[in-house]
């Protein structure tokens, strides 16, 4: 148990030795060239897989609206060389973006959008966090089988489940059946076609993101830091916040990245469980480009969405950086 | 440095009767499922007191320091503070602190903060906690890494930090669980008499959980033998040597050699034992009321003197055995010496001259001596 924070000691001024890995006389090449292979897998899929593809898209955002196949222009061609390149390049335009401020129904879409996942990344963190907590409290033997049964969904199809809130939350379904027959209510809930629906839905379906994280971070914490801070005086309540909660938080911050940032853009959850009326980024992405055809439109949407997601990012990497430094 | 040694002399306030104790173990049991870690156990600590709870791992010591910080209950038995049953209290209201082993600094706050946060937690205005975390820095010599980070100190100073914590709050009561279980052999020296400083400095009891015996007898007026749970002996570092009650007691303190025998008379004070090969030998020393049956005399090495030639006037034991081996410590030498019945005794002689020549060397015949009150005559 004598378990410390596990960073090399080295305070200035104090015999302790350097950190091991410093100064490698003999195989530093090597040791570099292969750790610089290493770290270029990683960037050589995100150019392939994201970059590039986060080019056309970008592309077809600049274009215009055609009826033909693909329905936008100009289709750049390795045929009419660069002079023909040179020449769509002129052709594009920012008429999309602009299309966008327009509309209040882009705008009111990406609002609505941020706040729903908002709400709901903030009651998946209070359904997780007692679950991460139980899990990481539970007896060793345990915790493997709970973490087993956390992740036990993703054994069956996204879509089957999701699907299957239906039959729970809809006006016939279980849930109102079960509270008739328990005579809370009188008339059956309309859950269904509603940002309650959503919300459950979404808690629902990425709980387990929010669980691991937390779980990860909850479970290497020191439970005699929690009994000093009692024996100095701290209610157990006091000793939650001052001190599970604030070395918990790298695992709270990317536990609601997880969340946050799929569920803004989440178009499944709100198509089957919001109804018509729910106004969602992911649900206005498909219209534009299954409903209307309109590549550049939805395609300018995309964009727009990353751009507001790349700020959540940002923010994450800073904090995960701050915890890193301690 | 203030001399503690007249304080020290004059300070048994077990020896008074009319003394009432400050911490009371009152049969006090603790199982956890079928395994009993404290049982039936009671003991007295008395204030201001520099206690030391002794044993191996598994006797239960940290068990008994845990129940006394609140953080196990006993299943049954009373444990009385200052004559107050402290059955119920949760931790965060017992007037004690805790220093563990695992130092348990908040790894997100700094030195200062760590230091401050049982002040907080007591509601105590910021300029009274400044000033309370400035003297315990001084005390504890940290006063240039207030602003560090527990993972930024050396182990050494993770130490102080945790001992200042748990001070800072003027505890009636300091409980240390292997306080320098993690430092190396030359820090726990020193701080082993940091910790004696303090103590007298601040008038707070201590009670030390160690597995160290040296560090035991180091810092403790009084010292508790623990075994399966249960007190094997109580007694100050000097008597727990010289005198132990049992041949368990013996054999954990220090070295010890344990001539098994059987009590054939005795004259006055004076008992008589045969061993196994039929040698007699005449100790002091013997409980009352040991006329016969099987005992056991224990007998330091550092009191047995082992010669070339038998020792010359009979007043004292001499047996002829051959030398088995020989341990050069630079302070001392060691000597395992064969007897003829094949016990090995182990005898030590200090180097108190520097590089003589040793007359003897393996297998020489040699006689090992000792008087009759150098040991003690032990039934249990």
């Amino acid at each position: 148990m004598t378990e410390t924070t596990g960073i090399p000691i080295a305070p200035a001024g104090s015999a302790a030795t350097p950190p091991a890995g410093q100064g490698l006389p003999q195989g530093g090449f090597t040791a570099s060239l292969t750790s610089r292979l290493v770290i270029l897998i990683p960037y050589l899929w995100l150019l392939l897989f994201f970059l590039v593809p986060f080019l056309i898209v970008f592309k077809i955002s600049l274009s215009t609206t055609t009826i033909a196949m693909p329905p936008y222009e100009p289709v750049f061609s390795l045929d009419a060389g660069l002079s023909g390149l040179l020449a769509g390049l002129r052709d594009l335009t920012v008429d999309n973006y602009l299309w966008l401020t327009q509309d209040a129904l882009y705008f009111n879409a990406y609002v609505s959008s941020v706040l729903i996942a908002a709400v709901s990344t903030f009651l998946t963190l209070l359904v997780g966090y007692p679950m991460a907590y139980g899990m990481a409290r539970a007896p060793a033997s345990l915790r493997g089988t709970l973490l087993m049964l956390v992740i036990l969904p993703f054994w069956t199809s996204f879509l089957i489940r999701v699907y299957a809130w239906i039959g729970i939350l809809k006006p016939e379904g279980l849930l109102n059946q079960f509270l008739l027959w328990l005579g809370v209510i009188d008339a059956p809930l309309q859950i269904m076609n509603t940002h309650t629906a959503i919300y459950i839905g979404i808690v629902y379906s990425y709980l387990p993101f929010m669980v691991l994280p937390l779980y990860a971070s909850l479970e290497k914490m020191d439970f005699s830091l929690i009994e000093a801070a009692q024996d100095l005086g701290c209610t157990p309540t006091a000793a939650f916040w001052k001190i599970t909660f604030p070395l918990s938080l790298p695992g709270v911050v990317a536990g609601a990245m997880l969340v946050f940032i799929p569920a803004v853009g989440e178009f499944v959850i709100p198509d089957l469980l919001g109804g018509s009326q729910t106004l969602m980024i992911g649900r206005t992405l498909w219209n534009e480009f299954f409903a209307n055809r309109d590549w550049p439109v939805s395609s300018a949407v995309a964009v727009i969405l990353l751009l507001i997601l790349v700020v959540p990012i940002v923010f994450f990497q800073r904090a995960q950086a701050r915890a890193q430094e301690g | 440095m203030k001399s503690l040694g007249s304080i020290r002399r004059t300070f048994a306030p077990w020896n008074n009767p009319e003394a009432k104790p400050y911490i009371v173990f009152d049969g006090v049991t603790k199982r956890f499922g079928d395994f009993t870690a404290v049982d039936n156990l009671s003991l007295s600590i008395h204030e201001r007191e520099f206690f030391a709870l002794l044993g191996a791992s598994g006797c239960g010591k940290s068990t008994l320091l845990r129940m006394l910080a609140g953080f196990e209950e006993p299943t049954s038995g009373r444990i009385l503070l200052d004559g107050q049953d402290l059955a119920g209290i949760p931790p965060y209201r017992r007037p004690v602190n805790m220093m563990f082993q695992s130092y348990a600094l908040f790894p997100h706050m700094t030195v200062e903060a760590n230091i401050a946060f049982g002040l907080k937690q007591d509601g105590m205005p910021r300029a009274d906690i400044d000033r309370r975390v400035g003297e315990m820095l001084k005390l504890v010599k940290l006063e240039p890494f207030a602003k560090r980070k527990p993972h930024q100190l050396s182990g050494g100073q993770r130490q102080r930090v945790a001992l200042a914590r748990s001070v800072a709050k003027r505890p009636k009561v300091l409980l240390l669980d292997e306080p320098l279980g993690a430092l190396d052999k030359k820090l726990r020296e020193e701080t082993q008499f940091e910790l004696m400083d303090l103590q007298q400095e601040l008038g707070l009891t201590f009670i030390v959980v160690t597995h160290d015996q040296e560090e035991a007898m180091t810092m403790a007026d009084r010292i508790a033998v623990l075994d399966k749970g249960k007190v094997m002996q109580v007694a100050t570092p000097a008597e727990i040597y010289e005198a132990p009650v049992s041949r368990f007691v013996a054999n954990f303190i220090g070295n010890v050699n344990l001539l098994e025998g059987t009590v054939t008379g005795r004259e006055g004070s004076a008992l008589r034992i045969r061993g196994a090969s039929g040698g007699e030998i005449t100790v002091e020393n013997a409980p009352a009321g040991v006329d016969h049956g099987d005992v056991a005399f224990a007998i330091r090495p550092e009191k047995i003197k082992v010669s070339p030639h038998a020792p010359a006037g009979g007043a004292g034991n001499a047996m002829e055995g051959e030398v088995y081996d020989i341990a050069y410590l630079g302070d001392m030498t060691v000597y395992l010496v064969k007897l003829a019945d094949g016990q090995v005794v182990k005898a030590s002689a200090l180097n108190s001259a520097r590089v003589t020549e040793n007359p003897l060397t393996w297998n020489d015949r040699v006689w090992i001596s000792f008087a009759p009150d150098a040991g003690v005559v032990l039934t249990r």
